[in-house]
């Protein structure tokens, strides 16, 4: 499991029903391409996070499928639609099993 | 044409060099890269200006005869002297030098007895470029800027005294102008920083001024000063600011812009709504606008050599006319403002011994513009050589700098002119000649890219020790030919490896003597510095 | 310039068949338009190593964001479920070098859509 993962989001407290909010996501993460090598001229394997999800009471947002060829610390921004108050699921699936999940609360008046 | 005549008559005159009052209802000053020069200076135009792609033969890219037959300035006329590189030297010993704060304040202070209410905005690469800039990590321009009243900035150098420097003077609540930047992010969450923008209520108008600040900063300069910002052109986001600020009620949009003139040619084209871009980075100082559709472009020079007036008539909501004048600072001409004077003299007091201390003397002209080289940079390069014991040297194509012209003395204070900034280690590495080969191809492209929205300004990588042939034309990879090492006259080996010596270089943690220290040993070496003709870069086309 | 900068020599890039293969597989070897998508990517990057990117397909349920010149052309595909508010995303890659980024979208009348842009990545020049 890479160190230190920290998933960070930033999404509105307060919107009115029907509107679009953006909502930004931020994981650190190293993002280890599998084509560098070491010090001893061996490959460093591959360990990214593959996949990112977001719902939204139950219903999905968007799921990204990632390569390599994301950055470190894999930034995203898009946005929702949102009826009701409720809450915002994320998920971050890593080459190496390991999940990282976030919330973040809306109400919507 | 008038001018030149009244100048060969020896009575060219304070109110003909700043003119009278304007049309219309709202009057703009532009200054912009002024790189700390608070002193009346000479600053040579450059030879080689060339345009490439859509560019080609367009102004500013023009040079010379051709810059005279363009705007109908005689030769040997004062104009031609402020304007072009012809004849510098003599024209110099003619006109004396330009600039000066204390000139600019009158300038300044002559528009706002006309128009009280002219909006003052600088186009950035002020806080850098002077002993005394460097030394006080730009608060002596922060202070003289204030001082002056400036409305509103935008930056590049700036942000080479380090983010937290930036920060300290925007954020301490002592700087006058508006930091504006519409693209300066901050790199994590990727949201604006500074204003985009601010609305000024003046002659009952609405103008909005919109910033933009040097697009290409973590390339050209060093990431790690401001290692949380981002920056880039941001075009599609330019495009909103404008609507936005129309639709606050905005009556005219002028763009605060530090793309670089030919960018800022295509941001015209593609960006609608603006009516005025001041543009700046590229040093051009051309003496009329330049339009594209509805939008009017300004270039307002360097070094305090001029100050632009632009008054433009809004009416209904709309701009219906532009007036334009191009005011050059000849400083023997124009009267110093005594506060100003006073002031610049408080900034300088502390490195005035110094600054003045002499150093060698100049055996022919040293300047820094020109596509290929520059002789200030000739002289660089060979004190990279001399004093790092290197095959080759490596300058970089800034375009700021003060000129020197034979006879004068050189003082320390002229070598800072040309070398003050925050990144100065003279490095010595080894490099191959393919590794050689890349470097010129890429700064190459980032110049002669047909695209502007691909180019980053400045001019090529001045060479020392080896010489090579350039086609701008060709495409990226394949313009730079004929790479000889210039002490042996050999082609160099891709797979050889050289002693490399440079400055200036981006990365972090390079190693070796201020570049100044190595420039000021060279030249007490040497006493008098003459530079041939540097006839090392060979430049083809087609 | 950075004329002292360490390049690293890049790992092969991908050959055009990989790129025609990613795409393939994503349209199913169907033709694209290009009304309808919008890609923003810098002309010349600030650091190859995280490249701010923004896809825009209004309607679309799917958009594919490819590198041409990465080992691996393959970026990301974002799928846009019921909630999102709109069929567009922001992110932040990795270009080894100068190359065209690609965006296509997959619209559910199954029709699809191009866009590309070419990313200069630069080891540095000098300012005025
Ligand atoms: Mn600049
Ligand atoms: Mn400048």
């Amino acid at each position: 499991m890479a160190d230190n993962v920290t998933p960070r989001v930033r999404v509105p407290r307060e919107a009115s029903a029907g509107d679009v909010v953006s909502i930004r996501t931020l994981i650190s993460h190293p993002m280890e391409s599998g084509q560098r090598r070491d010090g001893d001229g061996n490959v460093i394997p591959r360990s990214i996070i593959n996949r990112f999800t977001c719902d939204f009471n139950g219903e999905n947002v968007i799921d990204v499928t990632m390569e390599p060829s994301i950055s470190t610390n894999p930034y995203f921004q898009f946005s929702a639609v949102v009826n009701e108050t409720g809450t915002f699921n994320f998920t971050w699936y890593d080459d190496d099993g390991s999940v990282y999940e976030e919330t973040a609360d809306i109400t919507v008046a | 044409g008038n001018w030149a005549r009244l100048a060969a008559q020896q009575q060219l005159t304070q109110d003909d060099l700043i003119g009278g009052g304007g049309t219309g209802n709202v009057t703009l000053i532009h200054i912009t890269d002024i790189h700390a020069q608070t002193q009346p200076i000479y600053f040579r135009e450059p030879e080689f200006n060339l345009g490439v792609g859509e560019m080609t033969g367009l102004a500013p890219h023009i040079v010379g005869a051709d810059f005279r037959a363009a705007y109908g300035i005689e030769q040997g006329s004062a104009m031609d002297y402020a304007l072009t590189f012809s004849d510098f030297t003599s024209l110099a010993r003619t006109y004396g030098r330009m600039g000066g704060l204390d000139r600019i304040a009158t300038v300044i202070n002559a528009i706002r007895a006309d128009r009280p209410e002219a909006l003052l905005l600088d186009g950035g690469d002020t806080w850098q470029g002077s002993l005394p800039a460097l030394r006080t990590q730009g608060q002596d321009m922060v202070d003289l800027f204030n001082a002056l009243n400036v409305d509103a900035m935008t930056s590049h150098w700036e942000f080479t005294l380090g983010a937290d420097r930036v920060n300290e003077i925007v954020e301490g609540g002592n700087l006058v102008p508006a930091f504006l930047g519409q693209n300066i992010f901050d790199a994590m969450w990727d949201e604006p920083v500074y204003e985009d923008y601010r609305i000024y209520e003046r002659g009952g108008t609405s103008v909005a001024v919109i910033g933009q600040a040097f697009p290409y900063m973590p390339i050209a300069n060093p990431s790690w000063m401001f290692p949380d910002l981002s920056f880039g052109l941001r075009r599609q986001r330019m495009a909103e600011v404008v609507q936005q600020v129309r639709g606050e009620g905005a009556e005219v949009v002028v763009l605060l812009s530090h793309n670089g003139f030919d960018t800022d040619r295509k941001i015209a084209a593609d960006v609608p709504g603006i009516d005025v871009i001041l543009t700046g980075h590229t040093h051009d100082a051309l003496p009329e606008p330049v339009q594209v559709g509805n939008t009017f472009l300004i270039a307002s020079g360097s070094h305090g050599k001029f100050v632009s007036r632009v008054d433009l008539d809004v009416q209904d909501g709309a701009m219906r006319g532009i007036e334009h004048r191009l005011i050059p600072v000849f400083s023997d001409v124009i009267a110093p403002d005594p506060e100003m004077s006073a002031l610049v003299a408080e900034t300088r007091a502390p490195f005035e011994a110094e600054m003045s201390e002499v150093i060698g003397q100049a055996g022919s002209l040293l300047y820094r513009r020109g596509n290929f080289n520059g002789t200030w940079d000739d002289v660089i390069c060979n004190a990279l050589i001399s004093q790092r014991d290197a095959q080759i040297a490596l300058s970089p194509g800034f375009r700021w700098g003060a000129s020197v012209i034979p006879g004068q003395d050189i003082t320390r204070e002229d070598i800072f002119n040309a070398t003050a900034m925050s990144y100065p280690e003279a490095y010595r590495n080894e490099m191959t000649g393919e590794f050689l080969k890349i470097v010129l191809e890429d700064v190459a492209d980032n110049i002669f890219n047909p695209d502007p929205y691909y180019q980053q300004g400045g001019d090529m990588v001045r060479v020392g020790g080896m010489g090579y042939r350039i086609d701008p034309l060709a495409e990226q990879g394949n313009r730079i030919t004929n790479m000889t090492l210039l002490e042996t006259g050999e082609p160099i080996d891709p797979a050889e490896t050289y002693v490399v010596a440079g400055w200036a270089s981006v990365n972090e943690g390079t190693e070796g003597p201020a570049i100044w220290d190595v420039v000021e040993s060279h030249i007490r070496e040497v006493g008098t510095v003459n530079i041939d003709p540097n006839n090392t870069v060979d430049v083809v086309s087609g | 310039v950075g004329a002292a900068a360490a390049i690293t020599l890049l790992p092969g890039m991908a050959s055009a068949a990989l790129v025609d293969d990613a795409i393939n597989a994503f349209t199913g070897g169907a033709e694209a338009g290009s009304d309808g998508i919008t890609l923003i990517a810098p002309e010349i990057a600030e650091n190859g190593n995280t490249v701010p990117i923004e896809v825009d397909a209004p309607g679309a349920e799917a958009i594919i964001v490819l590198a041409a010149g990465n080992p691996n052309p393959g970026v990301a595909t974002f799928n846009f479920g019921p909630a999102s508010g709109a069929q567009a995303a922001s992110t932040r890659i990795r270009l080894a070098g100068e190359q065209d980024v690609i965006a296509i979208a997959r619209m559910p009348d199954g029709t699809f859509r191009r866009a590309q842009q070419e990313v200069k990545v630069t080891i540095g020049g000098c300012g005025g």
